[in-house]
Order: C-alpha cells, then structure tokens, then sequence
C-alpha cells in the first residue's frame, strides 16, 4: 500500500518534471531558453502550471455527449498511470530486517499486463473525440485511435524478440536474464542481439505515445488540437499527464527490455550498493526520454498516409523478420 | 464465503450488469461501452480460474482490438439512437419472455444436477503455476494444434482480404467524354 | 471454493442476453455485439470446465474461438459498412428486401 503511494507520487512529479525538462531541451534546440523565470532555471513551471490548470474555467460545451465527454480524460489517465505497477525498480533492497523488492507486484505475465493496458488506453482517445461533437475531433480521434491500433502490433512483435531470448513473461526474469558481461567488458543488455528490435520498438513507442514525428492526431497547425479540442482546464491536464505518464512507461520498459534494466554498465562502488540499482535506472530512463525530446525538437511531423504506409509496410516486417532471425538464432 | 465466491460474484454482476445494459441502452456506443465491461470482467473470472494468459489475451484481443473496431464503425457511420418498428415491439413481447423462460429452464436443470458440493474450481493447493502459463499453452497450441493453428491464420488472412475488398469504396466510372 | 455449476450459470446467463439481444434489437451493429456476447459466454464454460478437468485444450479452444471471433467481426463490418452505403440505413427492419 504505501508502496503504490510512493510509486505514483513520483510519477506524477516525474510526469510535472518531464513537462518541464522537454520545455527546457525544445527551448535550447531552438535558441531560446525555455521557463526561467519562475524559481530557479524554471523549476517551479510544472507548480505553477498546476495552479493555472486548477483555477482555469473548466467548461463543458453544450454540445457534447456529456457521460463519455467525462469518463474519456479519466479512461486515458486511469491505464496511463496503472501500467506502473508492474514496472520494477531496482534490486532487493533490505529495510528494518523486512526484504522489500522494488516492484509493486510481480505477476508471471507482467509485459502482457502492460500490452493490455496499452490497448485499453486507445478508447480515451477515440471517445474523447467521439464524445466531443466537432468534425475536428473526430477526424482527431479517429486518426489517433487507428494510428495507435496499426502500431500496437509492431510493438508487441518487436518485444517477442527479447521474449525468446529471456524465456518468460515476467519483467524482473527478463532483466534478471541481462546481468553479466560478453567477455567481460561489453554489458549483457538486450539492445546488443536486438538492436533491430530496439529500432522497431523506439518507432511503434513514438507512434503509441502520440509524439513527433507520429503526432498528427494532435497537430496544433493542423486539426485545431485533434481531439482534445473541446476540453479545458483540468480535463485537458489529464490528458496531458495521460500522455507524458505514457511516455515515462514506454521509457521504463525500454530499459527493462533492451537497456538491462538496473544493471550498471560498470561495477560499482560496494557501499553505495543499495541505491546504485535505482540510480542506473533512473539514469537509462533519463537518457531515453532526452531521445524523445530530442526527436521531437528535431523532425517535421509524417503525413497521415506516410504514417500508416511506414506501420503496415516497413515497421512489421521489420518486426516479423526480426522475430524469424531470433528464433533461428536460439534454435542453433 | 471464501474470498475466491466473493470475487466470482463481484466479477459476475459487473458481467450480468454489462450484459443487461446491452440490452436496455438504446444507442449503440453505450452498448459497445457495457460490451467492454463485460469483457473485462470475464478477463477477471479467467484469472480467477487460473488461466492467466487467457485472461491478458482476452484484454489485448478481444476489449483491445475487436471492440476498437465496433467503436469505429459506431463512431464512422455516426449510428444514433435506434428507432422503434413493428417487428421489434413484437420481438420484445415474445422474445423476452421466452429468453427468461428458457434460462431459468437451463439453471434449474443445471444447479439441481450439479449441486454445491460439486467439485471447486481454482487453482489447487499444491501448485503454484505452470497450468495456465504462457509456455504451458503455447506447448500445447504449436505440438499438438498445429494444424488448426495454421487453418486459422488462412482464416484470418481471408477475413483481411474480404474485409478490405468489402469496406473499400466501389470504383467510380469514368465521365463521360464531351464529344462522343 | 467455487462450484463449476455457478460458473455454467454464468455462462448460461450471458449466452440468453446475446440471444435476447440478438433477437429484439434492431441495429445491425448491436445485433453484433450480441453475437459477441454469445461468443464471450462460451469461452467462459470452456475456461470453466478446462479448470474443473485440469486439462489445457479448453484454453485452447478460447484462443480459437477468439481467432473466429476477430474474423467475423472484421467482416461483418465492413458488410456493415457496404450495406450501409447503399442503404443509408442501419435498422434491421428497412433491409428486409433485396431491391433496394
């Protein structure tokens, strides 16, 4: 219990925090220097965001389709948050005698869990641009639901690859199964075999989250907003935290997958051993995200025919030859 | 009153709740919202029963993917509120009655066959898993159903084919040249 | 514990609101979300009784049923959406004729 307390408050300022980290890179991508004003390098932005998103106006156009208008910003931000809780941290680690392991639950079908939360998520989208009444929302929404559907298979593909090479579903066996080095200095991480799968997974991880270069759904130039057009103040917050809450777990299952998880590249020093586990962790999802901000500050957005022709065409026989050569690697 | 009945209970009246409010609701997307429901809970009474990769396949395919496509369709052809007929006022006499009839015939023949000291079902005391494990079924599903395995991928390809075929649109014909 | 027959009962319960559903409603698309009712229905007395004779099969045949079960949907609809662009209509009752 109080571990799931622990879990969620830190991802929710890391959520607040990563606002305010792509602000800050975008901001320097583009000359410019992004939030300052408001407490030091502007790290009181996201308290102070809070508090505007808070007292905004929070209007309900007469228009909508009011029960699902509700339920749809909740849906998305509810499977957001959830996938958490079978994302491990760390190591063991020993408090007051008691063994406490880093992971809110382990179930044996853990990356499966979090497949199903992701498709689950698709339906906050879809109603919230249903639910809005507007043809820019719906045209929104139903390119974000059928973007994300087209992307979700290359996802799933280019996670079986690691799937053969650990054995189990369970995401603590999988990085469990990256601890060690190839003669000794090169780190056992998943990313060395499966470099095509990571490849495969960073693209189906960009289009799931809705970011650059697959944003179309929300392209300020070009639907309005897609389909959070209609929502404002704390609605649209939790859109927002749906969306960067999405990020965070994509980034947590690249390094659990492919990165090796709390496994530090070199060996550490022995009496910061409990925390060094959280640290390499913390450190692997830190660079990943700097990717993402780092994509999205850099490209021009796919058109929408471009985006499903890249899904259909290349990302999934990608991910299906990458599948095959696994298999015939292990098999031999 | 075991915490296993408790759980099938809640998890059968969100199914039997979901599943009447299908009935009941006369627009199509609440129909398809309470379809989800249901199907979310059977994922929870498949876990209940020890079929965990059941269960997580039936979240991701079924509440995943199959009621993504109704919710588009609904959302395409902008479905609104159903409309009564003659047909239907006479479904509902006759229909609903017969249905119930013919259900409570069923559970009573089923219960007074069956009794509550029949044998339990869950996960036995001396295991912890391996039965409803992903590498237990997949064992199963590629040694000894290999063969309709394969079929239903023919299927699923055909399924594909027909339905791009079908929703595509209809070719246009040309216009007409001016000075024919 | 519980006894397979609550289970049957269930399973039992959610099939005759497919069949109800399927019977009264008048909308093609919520007629077919009662056949997959029926379907989920189905796959539950399998998953049922897998567990009661502790014998995997059962499992696999919700996998199959649900293979089926995608398939049908994905062309249904798109029948769906072709009867839907001739007719202009999605009410059962106003596609009883062949001429249109």
């Amino acid at each position: 219990m109080i571990k799931s307390a622990i879990v969620l408050g830190v991802l929710l300022t890391g959520v607040a925090y990563t606002v305010w980290l792509e602000r800050k890179v975008v901001g320097h991508m583009q000359n410019r220097w992004g939030p300052t004003r408001v407490g030091p390098f502007g790290l009181l932005q996201p308290a102070a965001d809070g508090i505007k998103f808070l007292f905004k106006e929070d209007l309900t156009p007469p228009h909508v389709y009011k029960p699902l208008f509700l339920a749809a910003p909740l849906i998305a931000v509810i499977f957001a948050l959830t996938s958490i809780a079978v994302i491990p941290f760390g190591n063991w680690i020993t408090i007051g005698g008691y063994d406490i392991p880093l992971q809110i639950t382990d179930v044996n079908i853990g990356l499966l869990m979090i497949l199903g939360i992701t498709s689950i998520g698709v339906y906050g989208v879809a109603l919230a641009g249903w639910s809005s009444n507007n043809k820019y929302s719906l045209l929104g929404g139903l390119r974000a639901s059928a973007q994300m559907v087209s992307y979700e298979i290359s996802l799933g593909l280019s996670l079986v690859g690691v799937l053969i090479m650990s054995g189990s579903f369970s995401l603590r066996a999988i990085v469990d199964a990256q601890g060690g080095h190839f003669w000794g200095f090169i780190p056992h991480w998943n990313i060395i075999p499966q470099f095509v799968g990571f490849f495969c997974y960073l693209m189906a991880a960009y289009a799931e989250t809705n970011r650059i270069p697959f944003d179309l759904p929300e392209a300020e130039t070009e639907l309005v907003a897609g389909y959070h057009t209609e929502y404002s103040a704390m609605k649209f917050a939790m859109f927002f935290m749906a969306e960067y809450a999405n990020m965070i777990t994509v980034a947590c299952l690249a390094t659990l997958l492919f990165l090796g998880g709390w496994h530090g590249p070199i060996t550490s020093i022995s009496f910061l051993q409990p925390i060094m586990p959280v640290f390499w962790f913390v450190a692997k999802i830190f660079a990943f995200l700097f990717l993402y901000i780092w994509v999205r500050g850099t490209l021009p957005r796919f058109r929408y025919d471009q985006l499903m022709a890249f899904g259909w065409k290349f990302l999934l026989p990608l991910a299906l030859v990458n599948l095959i050569g696994t298999a015939i690697a292990v098999a031999w | 009153m075991s915490i296993h009945l408790i759980l099938f209970l809640a998890f059968g009246a969100v199914a039997v709740a979901g599943a009447v409010n299908l009935l009941v609701q006369r627009h199509p997307i609440n129909s398809a919202l309470s379809l989800i429901a249901v199907m979310a809970a059977l994922a929870g009474e498949y876990l209940l029963l020890g079929a965990e990769f059941v269960a997580a396949v039936q979240v991701i395919v079924y509440a995943g993917a199959i009621m993504v496509l109704f919710v588009f369709v609904i959302m395409l052809l902008n479905a609104g509120v159903e409309e009564e007929t003659k047909g239907s006022r006479v479904a509902i006499l006759f229909g609903i009655p017969g249905m119930l009839l013919g259900s409570l015939l069923i559970a009573w023949v089923v219960l007074r066959h069956s009794g509550t000291a029949a044998v339990a079902v869950g996960v036995l005391p001396g295991q912890t898993s391996g039965w409803g494990d992903p590498g237990a079924v997949g064992e199963l599903l590629f040694h000894e159903f290999l063969l309709p395995f394969e079929i239903t991928s023919i299927l699923i390809l055909i399924a594909i084919m027909g339905a791009v075929v079908l929703a595509s649109k209809p070719p246009s014909t040309p216009a007409k040249r001016v000075n024919d | 514990m519980v006894p397979l027959s609550y289970y049957l009962v269930l399973s039992g319960i959610l099939f005759a609101c497919g069949v109800t559903g399927f019977l009264i409603k008048r909308n093609i698309i919520t007629i077919f979300m009662s056949i997959e009712l029926m379907l989920n229905g189905v796959n539950l007395s399998f998953v049922a009784f897998a567990a009661q004779w502790h014998v995997l099969a059962g499992q696999i045949f919700v996998f199959f049923v649900m293979v089926v079960a995608a398939a049908e949907s994905a062309v249904g609809l798109a029948i769906i959406i072709a009867v839907y662009r001739t007719r202009e209509t999605l009410n059962i009752d106003r596609v009883n004729l062949l001429k249109l």
